[in-house]
This record gives C-alpha cells, structure tokens and sequence, in this order.
C-alpha cells in the first residue's frame, strides 16, 4: 500500500513545475482515474492477474512496467516518423521486446529470486496490451515529452490497480502484507485465509468489485 | 497418440490458458460480447497457436539453446543465443498473425471489420507468447509442443465462445450501473473459473 501513496505524490508535485501546461496535465493524470488503462480501457488485464498473488512481485512488476512503458513511448515517438507504416507493429515489438529483455536480464543479475518468482511473466510484458496499445495510439502520432508523460500515466495507472489487487489477494488468501503476518501481530491467531484468493477465482472477483467500486465513484456507465 | 491427446486435453480444461494462467484476458474480455465474433476470434487463436508453438520450438531447439548451433559446424557448440529467445518469439508471432489478418481480410471481410483493432492485438495475446515460453519451460518434444499449441488453443476458444454466450444473454437482465460491462464481465469470469476447477481432480 504505501508504494502506492508514494506513486501519487509525486504526480502531485510534478504539476507544479512550469513546463506543465494544463493540457499536459490532462494527459498525465486522466489514466489515473477517469481513463484508467485496466478499469475503464480494458487492456493489460493478463499480467495484472497473473503477478498479483503476493504483494513483493506485484510491486517488482509494476516498477519493470513503467520503466519499459516510458522508454518505449520515448523511443517509438522519437523514431516515429521513419516507421513505414506496414510494418509498424513489428517494429513496436521489437523495441517492446528489447526492453523486456534488459529487464528480465537485470532481473536474473540482480535479484534471481524474484526472477524465479515471476518466471514467463516478466517475458509477457512484452505482450502487455497496454504497452502495444498506447504505442499505437499515441506515441505514433505525438511529440517525445507528450507521449512520455502519456506512457507515465498509463503505466502507473495500471500499477495502482495491481498493487490494490495484490494487497487483499495477500491479505486474505495467506493473512500477510509483504510476508509480514499481520493478523498475527494483532494476536488473531486463528485467522481464516482463504484459499480461493490464493487462485484465479480471488483476482477475478477482488477486480470486479475494485472496477464496480472505482466506476460508482466516477460515474462511468459502459453500455 | 493417447499421451498427445491427453496432452491436448489437459492443456484446454485443467491448464486451461485463461483460468488457470490468466493469459490472453484483454481480448478475452473485449471481444467476447457477440457468440459469431468470439468464435471468429477463437478460431485465429487456434490457428496461431498450433503452427506458432512448434516454429518456436524449433528455434529454441536448432539456434537458441546453448550448443543448438553445433549442426552448422562444430565451432559454434559454445553459443548461447537463449538472451535471443523473446524477441525471436515474438517476431514469429507477429508475422504469424500479419499472415491471418491477411487471409480473414481476403476471405471474410465482415469478421475483419468487426474483429477491428483485437485483430493485430494477436499478436500481443498473451496466451500465443504463453504457449511458447510455457513449452520450452516444461521441455516438450516437437509433437507434444504441437499438441499443447493446439490444445490450449482450443481451450481459451471453449471459454471465449461460452462467455460471448452468457454476455449475450447479459443484456435482458437488470445489472447495477457500476458494474455494467467490465465488472459483471469479471465475476462472471471467476464462476467460470470456478467451474473450470473441477477438472482438477482429473487424473490422465
């Protein structure tokens, strides 16, 4: 939870600095809420699933999400004008995919514990929709800062949801949160954990009620 | 034979990608609202699947794997190109699928126009990406990497068209505001799945 709050401060600061217009702003803060990536677009829902059952690898994947998210953004926007369009998508993946690859890389150097933890689903950021989906969508079309700022706030978009997902997947499928036992701590031995959020079932339905929660709030009606 | 068609078995219900992997959700949940157009979907994942899983393992096999090279010549038994391994995948994948949206637009416009934008997204569903990188991890033989293509294929097509099916019959019932589409879409997706566990206890 408190990687979470941190995340959103520092979107709360940047809007100060100058070179944030009020259009650039927009554009940073809208997936957060009102057009977020997972809840409202739709995309990237696989990985938030698949990595969600203990918070620690949550957090590790969100962090590789928005460090490939921004660097793919800024290089697709930068080249963006030497992409025949043809062959666009392949070229998307390809700079997706190199990324992927020095995270996964630095992964097994630095830290192979969580590497083994992850398995195939550092691999299949590369398949992240909302990677392919913003690149397609914006930073083909925008200038390089408009489509970092863009990736940024897609990306910790997305990481909100997941690390939301991940802390009552733990909390209530193994009674922890980042392997500290917290009921424990409070002296509730006897703590019921369910097996059911340690499954897929749990991440299906915590992310229904998240989605029908945040959509109540901000009065998103999806025909 | 029985072990392969055990293998395709397992693959679609026990392992079944979207249950019990999460993979491939995005078209999954986006596509899933009309039986004709999840089944069109469905069909192209197939497809993909079988003939991708094994033109992978075969570059797994033949070039990437360390000493694969040595059937060139013997000076290059010390390769190791596996650092190669998720961009040649995906490279596979993608023109793979460049392939099947140029025969669906050909032979069936009307699937191609309402499959839209989810048709090049193939190409970054997960479970095509899944398949191969799960394949080489459970260190199949070719004919067994084919069966498992084509079996989780078949899997996450059963799901796709039996959600297109209930989301159908979604539309005359009273759903609250909030949940409308994507929530109710998710709970019902964890009923499935937790009809989808009974064939844990199934034994091949």
């Amino acid at each position: 939870m408190s990687t979470e709050v941190k995340e959103k401060e520092v979107i709360k600061i940047k809007p100060a600095e100058s070179f944030l217009s009020k259009r650039r702003r927009k554009i940073l803060v809208d997936p957060l809420d009102d057009n977020n990536p997972i809840s409202i677009q739709v995309l990237g829902i696989c990985s938030a699933l698949a990595v969600t059952i203990k918070l620690e690898p949550t957090i590790v994947m969100s962090i590789s999400v928005v460090f490939v998210m921004i660097f793919s953004s800024l290089i697709t926007s930068l080249i963006r004008n030497y992409i025949p369009v043809r062959v666009r998508i392949i070229v998307q993946l390809a700079i997706i995919a190199t990324l992927v690859t020095l995270v996964s890389e630095f992964l097994k150097a630095f830290n192979y514990e969580m590497f083994k933890v992850l398995g195939a689903f550092v691999g299949l950021i590369i398949t992240n929709c909302i990677i392919l989906g913003r690149l397609e969508a914006y930073a083909m079309g925008n200038k390089p800062y408009d489509s970092v700022l863009d990736a940024l706030g897609s990306s910790v978009g997305y990481a909100w949801i997941i690390l939301v997902v991940a802390f009552f997947r733990e909390l209530l499928g193994s009674g922890s949160v980042l392997g500290f036992k917290v009921f424990e701590m409070l002296g509730w031995y006897s703590f019921p954990t369910n097996g059911l959020f340690v499954d897929s079932i749990g991440a299906f339905i915590i992310l229904g009620l998240l989605i029908w929660a945040q959509r109540t709030r901000n009065g998103y009606i999806e025909n | 034979m029985t072990e392969l068609f055990n293998l395709v078995i397992k693959s679609a219900f026990m392992d079944n990608m979207i249950f019990a992997y999460f993979l491939g959700m995005c078209s999954f949940l986006a596509v899933s609202k009309k039986v004709s157009t999840a089944n069109g979907l469905g069909l192209a994942v197939i497809f993909v699947l079988t003939c991708t899983a094994p033109l992978n393992w075969l570059i797994q096999k033949k070039i990437l794997d360390e000493g694969a090279l040595s059937w060139i010549s013997s000076d290059f038994t010390d390769i190791d190109l596996t650092f190669l391994q998720l961009l040649m995948f995906i490279a596979v994948i993608a023109s793979f699928v460049q392939l099947v949206e140029m025969i669906i637009e050909k032979f069936s416009p009307a699937l191609y126009g309402s499959l839209g934008i989810f048709l090049p997204l193939i190409a970054v569903n997960c479970s095509i990406l899944g398949g191969s990188l799960f394949m080489v991890q459970r260190d199949f033989n070719i004919q067994e990497a084919t069966a498992f293509g084509f079996g989780s294929g078949l899997g996450f097509w059963l799901a796709i068209v039996a959600l297109a099916a209930i989301r159908e019959k979604l539309k005359y019932s009273h759903v609250p505001d909030g949940l409308k589409g994507l929530g109710i879409t998710m709970l019902l997706t964890g009923l499935m799945g937790l009809a989808f566990k009974t064939f844990i206890g199934m034994t091949l």
